[in-house]
């Protein structure tokens, strides 16, 4: 245990915290704009990762990969908060999207389980269609209570979306562990008084560094900033004023599971790609926005370098009690101060 | 309204008509059965929270967790509990759930809304932590294996016997959590989830009657977990993970939260899911989350609430009951 390994150690940790910025600032202003707790940003992580080793199968450009997972999954997000989470106006829609799924699976059950009809294609189409008729009119016959204010509600919903979109990956991409390589460029090493730092993870803590700030400057000084913080503070007042909270929770929203994706895809390289790993980014994501506080882009960003510190230090120093070590402040911090360090009421 | 009295007989011979069928279905059905009651104790430990109190906990499945790892590490490396004092193990399952509950609480009760939900997610995640990472008593991701269950003139070994002894569990926790929620005390906590205010304002220490629910519904999941070690011979930390917290809550939701019933209902539904449907098709996994979006967008007040939801669209105008949702928005 010299200065070596402190040394090192504090450099994992700072890496993997700002991999944990990117995941949390997403879900921290999700919840600070819309105040709602998303369970599947763990599942934007993941489906990053994979759209990205897509696009590098496709096009070998690990570049590439990057906006384009991001912006993909960021447009995921923006049709999920605006179908099912905040539906107004497009109910019509979502019973379409809802009852197509619900009529598939009837289809899959009956093909299953009486193999005249699984035979024939036709058939299966046609019980597929029925199915999706009768659900729709069904659901369209039911009044929607909002999940606005229920966090429960929102708590169950988002994790429905992550189980869907867990299986997603699975079927899409299979179950194996995958690697996302990064050009041979960044795999050297840069030697810094004596100490090796893999250039990759200071590559990872400078786009952290640049979303944070960028985002920052954007928050602090621009209109729409200004309206988003307002939108943070106090939503109803900010309608009344005549911010469009709408499009922003929408565009909030969208900014979230892009970078979430981002984090998926950068992270994807160090983690490697595999099921499973949405629900253990979320957890984290979670300590991240809690310790800082919700909605609070600083508070995220003391956050995730805290549960980044904490998680590397746990690991080399106490590696039996690893996680408690990382939970245990969290509830400390959250039994002195519910809203976490930053955060407002 | 029906009647109480005949709610009861209606659920009295529910149960018993079941208890007749599932020993006559074939093993696997009894031990999905088992597995389904064991955890059905489980999801009415948070029914008890958040249908009767109004706190909806994530981390239900850590009292659960602590019970299982007690029976599993009290079997393995004592060799304690597989006797006539496995009866002490399910004592010693109820007192550490309680007890981790009673600590647990002094933190989370405080909290309300949506930092009770984040609260308990964090103390949940302790104790994942813990199962996962300590490897010397919990076995890390490996978990523990437990050879064979408890004989004690009683073979616990047999399928059937076991599923007799969790029913008598399942039932006798199911009557007392009733008593409970139907007692002065059960009305309070009820008067609590309607509008806290208003109950402090009467002179009643919510803090203290929101504590005690806590460690009562922790004391049946220490219960319940001791049952889920013994149910499947293994214990891991898939058994803490955050999505059995999560499962358990919707199985209350979907059910009905505030119904013993319902959370029982949805538990066989969801456990179908899970582990029945999962070994027939690939896509179970679809159902599973297609279940969870329909019935919070679709049926908040679960399926227990169809009747009035259904009462309230024939008779027009009154709409007592859309404001009877799951969970009081906060």
């Amino acid at each position: 245990m010299n200065t070596q390994f402190w040394v090192i150690q504090a450099f994992n940790g700072i890496s993997y915290g700002a991999l944990l910025f990117l995941v949390g600032s997403g879900l921290s202003l999700i919840f600070g704009v819309m105040r709602i707790v998303n369970l599947s940003h763990g599942a934007y992580f993941l489906w990053g990762g994979y759209i990205a080793l897509s696009v590098i199968h496709v096009t070998g450009s690990w570049a590439l990969s990057l906006p384009v997972a991001a912006l993909a999954v960021a447009f995921i997000g923006m049709a999920m908060e605006r179908l099912f989470l905040r539906s107004e106006g497009f109910g019509y829609l979502r019973n379409a999207v809802i009852a197509v799924g619900v009529g598939v699976l009837i289809g899959l059950a009956v093909a299953r389980w009486s193999p005249a009809i699984g035979e024939s294609w036709s058939q299966h189409l046609a019980v597929t269609a029925i199915a999706i008729i009768v659900s729709f009119f069904v659901l369209s016959r039911i009044s929607i209570i909002p999940i606005d204010n229920d966090v429960l509600r929102q708590v169950l919903l988002t994790v429905g979306f992550a189980f869907l979109f867990q299986q997603g990956a699975l079927d899409i991409w299979g179950g194996n562990n995958m690697d996302i390589n990064p050009p041979t460029a960044f795999t050297q090493s840069i030697v810094v008084g004596g100490v090796y730092l893999p250039l990759y993870r200071v590559f990872m803590i400078g786009m952290a560094l640049m979303f944070g700030i960028a985002l920052w400057l954007v928050m602090e000084n621009t209109r729409m900033g200004a309206a988003v913080r307002a939108t943070v503070d106090d939503a109803q007042m900010a309608r009344g004023v005549g911010i469009d909270t709408n499009r922003i929770s929408m565009f909030i929203f969208a900014l979230g599971a892009f970078l979430a994706a981002l984090g998926g895809v950068i992270g994807g390289a160090f983690l490697g790609i595999y099921p499973g790993l949405d629900f253990e980014m979320l957890p984290l994501a979670f300590a991240v926005v809690i310790i800082g506080g919700m909605g609070s882009l600083g508070g995220a960003a003391i956050g995730a370098l805290a549960v980044g510190l904490a998680d590397n230090f746990g690991k080399a120093l106490f590696p039996e009690i690893s996680y408690f070590t990382l939970y245990a402040p969290m509830v400390l911090i959250l039994a002195v101060k519910p809203t976490g360090l930053f955060g407002r009421e | 309204m029906v009647n109480q009295r005949i709610k009861i007989a209606m659920v009295a011979a529910a149960l018993v008509a079941f208890v007749y069928v599932v020993p006559q279905s074939g093993s696997f059905v009894v031990l999905l059965a088992t597995r389904a009651m064991a955890f059905a104790i489980l999801a009415m430990s948070v029914d008890l929270l958040l249908g009767y109190t109004g706190m909806s906990s994530m981390g239900q499945a850590a009292y659960f967790g602590v019970g299982a790892y007690l029976t599993a590490v009290l079997a393995t490396k004592f060799h304690f509990g597989m006797g006539w004092d496995f009866w002490l193990v399910v004592v010693l399952g109820i007192l550490i759930g309680a007890a981790l509950a009673a600590v647990f609480g002094l933190f989370a009760i405080r909290a309300g809304g949506v930092y009770f939900l984040m609260i308990t997610l964090a103390l949940g995640q302790c104790v994942w932590g813990l199962a996962y990472r300590w490897n010397s008593l919990t076995g890390g991701d490996n978990g523990i294996n437990m050879s064979g269950r408890p004989n004690f003139g009683l073979d616990l070994g047999n399928e059937v016997i076991f599923f007799y002894l969790v029913f008598a569990f399942f039932a006798v926790s199911m009557a007392l959590m009733y008593v409970l929620v139907r007692s002065p005390f059960g009305q309070s906590l009820a008067g609590i989830r309607e509008r806290e205010l208003r109950m402090q304002i009467l002179g009643y220490n919510t803090w203290l009657h929101k504590y005690i629910a806590f460690i009562i519904a922790g004391g049946f999941g220490g219960l319940a977990g001791v049952l889920w070690a013994h149910t499947n011979g293994h214990v891991s930390p898939e058994t803490v993970v955050l999505t059995t917290s999560v499962d358990s809550l919707l199985m209350v939701v979907l059910g009905g939260a505030g119904t013993l019933v319902g959370a029982t209902i949805g538990t066989a539904i969801v456990f179908g899911l899970r582990e029945y449907l999962s070994t027939l098709v690939p896509w179970w996994q679809y159902a599973l989350g297609g279940v969870y979006v329909l019935t919070i967008l679709y049926l908040p007040m679960g399926l227990m609430g169809i009747p009035s939801r259904l009462r309230q669209r024939f008779s027009q105008g009154k709409d007592e009951g859309s404001k009877k949702l799951a969970t009081k928005p906060s």
